[in-house]
């Protein structure tokens, strides 16, 4: 599949969308498009619906209001078969792996294969080999899942999500909980993987430093809203209050540290 | 009072919309048997971690409750020198009733919570979304091979209850307490009949396994994702499981041998 065509226009594209769970609204009416072959972070405080945001490209959740489209397909109008037709075209890291824990390293990445190819065994065996040299854990091939560290576990979802070479890979927070090295081996390896491949990534994260450093455009989310948005250098240069908060770390500005509570003295007088 | 009339129905249209989304998740399983048959490695790994490791529990359940019927029945018996029908006594009992029923019930307790656990975590852990995102049908691959092994090995396992059951009748009536050999065996062969005890049994089972595996995945699948969820999830499985084994039980008992 080449993946090199038209690598100016846009792979995902969300408009109006609107979004509750329960009677908590998630997303208001947002519009939001990913380049080709860039790397495109969205960003925001947990619970801001990041996740939900991936969920909603991915097909998994359905939108109240609004459309999504991935390569010029509407997601929540395709049949089911289309849908996983679709879905063999993306990939998806998960924050915990979600490997499957009954399996080793080497079966979990070849699942993909033997599911969706009529590839023999050698050559499947071959393109786990390849994957797995790609994350430097050709070595872990027999360790079964609990037998990996938190680290490993991301880098083998990785190989397991660019088994059949998406156009595209989703990344849900994909550098909480690492310890330096392997938070630096992820940087390295996203950034690594999308160009050699040629794909589209889309991170969803709250790093802010490891984020801005890989990402082509940033979005910045908050109350089911895009607060902000441009190139690391413009989102760091921003004059909304909320996004620089955001970005150095504050404990106190728009978003107060304390949560919304009566006033302090009459509480604690209260009888 | 409101209060109640809305909690009453607040209760109702939660079981109503349950049973729904149980029925539709049944329908799905069952269309998806079609795709484990031509991949039976599935199937064989199921059927030993259902089946297989619920043997020793079946075996030596089965053992003792065929005793304690040897010991009980010989005592009634005896009493009216009817000792020699303690073959069949034991026999039909376990055939009819005890097999079918208290291996479903152990059945429930050893596979069916295990299978919840197991669907209910792989849930929480987001192993069946990323199935999904790999365009990889969790239904097909994980759910189906349960159920279908679930269905295959419960009556295997009733036989097996009650096969050991009648050698256990035979270690307390023959060899502890002195009832006539050929008289525990002959008699058991004279009157079990095929068709009304043991085809009605193997019904039971059938039954009683499709039903088993049918809520304990529905309930692992359906469970909250968080470490309460499934384990309330497996507490309903256990729970709902003896309900259900219980009252079918009844109903098949009147329909097979009652004139209701």
């Amino acid at each position: 599949m080449d993946n090199s065509v038209n690598l100016n226009s846009d792979i995902v594209s969300i408009q109006n969308v609107s979004f509750s769970h329960g009677s908590r609204k998630i997303f208001d009416d947002i519009s939001l498009t990913i380049q080709r072959g860039k790397i495109t972070a969205v960003m925001g405080p947990s619970g801001t619906g990041k996740t939900t945001l991936l969920k909603l490209i991915g097909g998994q959740l359905t939108p109240d209001k609004g459309s999504i489209e991935v390569d010029k397909e509407n997601v929540h109008q395709l049949k089911r078969a289309d849908l996983y037709t679709l879905r063999k075209r993306m990939g998806m890291l998960f924050q915990s792996g979600a490997l499957l824990t009954d399996i080793n390293v080497y079966d979990n990445i070849a699942l993909p294969l033997r599911e969706h190819t009529r590839l023999s065994e050698s050559m499947i065996r071959t393109l786990v080999l390849m994957k797995l040299h790609a994350v430097g854990l050709r070595g872990a091939r027999d360790l079964m899942p609990n037998e990996l560290s938190g680290g490993m576990a991301r880098r083998v979802a990785l190989a397991r999500a660019i088994a059949l070479d998406p156009m595209m890979i989703m990344y849900d927070e994909p550098f909480t909980g690492q310890d330096p090295i392997s938070l630096g081996t992820l940087v390295k390896l996203i950034k690594e993987l999308n160009n050699a491949l040629k794909l589209t990534s889309i991170i969803v994260s709250h790093d802010v430093k490891e984020t801005a450093s890989i990402a082509d455009y940033i979005y910045v989310l908050s109350g089911g809203k895009i607060i902000g948005q441009g190139t690391p250098e413009q989102i760091k240069n921003s004059d909304s209050e909320w996004v620089q908060q955001f970005m150095k770390g504050d404990a106190d500005g728009p978003v107060h540290f304390h949560y919304p509570a009566i006033d302090y003295q009459n509480d604690l007088f209260e009888t | 009072m409101i209060n109640f009339f809305q909690n009453l129905g607040k209760v109702t249209l939660s079981g109503f919309s349950k049973l729904g989304r149980s029925t539709f998740f049944l329908l799905q399983v069952l269309s998806g048997i079609s795709s484990v048959i031509p991949r039976p490695r599935l199937l064989i790994a199921q059927l030993y971690s259902v089946g297989v490791l619920s043997f020793l529990i079946i075996t030596i359940s089965g053992l003792f409750v065929g005793m304690v019927l040897g010991l009980q029945g010989f005592y009634i018996l005896s009493d009216f020198g009817a000792e020699e029908a303690l073959g069949v006594m034991v026999a039909s009992s376990l055939v009819r009733e005890l097999g079918p029923v208290v291996a479903a019930l152990l059945f429930a307790g050893r596979a069916g919570s295990a299978l919840t656990a197991e669907i209910g975590l792989m849930k929480a852990t987001e192993q069946l979304s990323g199935m999904e995102m790999m365009a990889i049908d969790p239904i097909k691959r994980i759910i189906s091979p349960r159920f279908l092994s679930g269905f295959l090995a419960m009556p295997l396992l009733a036989a097996l209850f009650s096969s050991i059951g009648v050698i256990g009748g035979h270690i307390a009536g023959v060899e502890m307490l002195g009832v006539d050999e050929g008289s525990y065996w002959s008699q058991m062969q004279a009157n079990l009949d095929f068709q009304d005890d043991i085809v009605n049994g193997i019904i039971k089972s059938i039954v009683f396994g499709f039903v088993v595996s049918w809520i304990a995945l529905f309930e692992g699948y359906d469970a909250i994702p968080t470490s309460e969820g499934v384990s309330r999830a497996t507490t309903r499985t256990v729970v709902n499981s003896a309900f259900a084994i219980l009252a079918l039980d009844f109903i098949l008992t009147a329909l097979m041998f009652g004139d209701i």
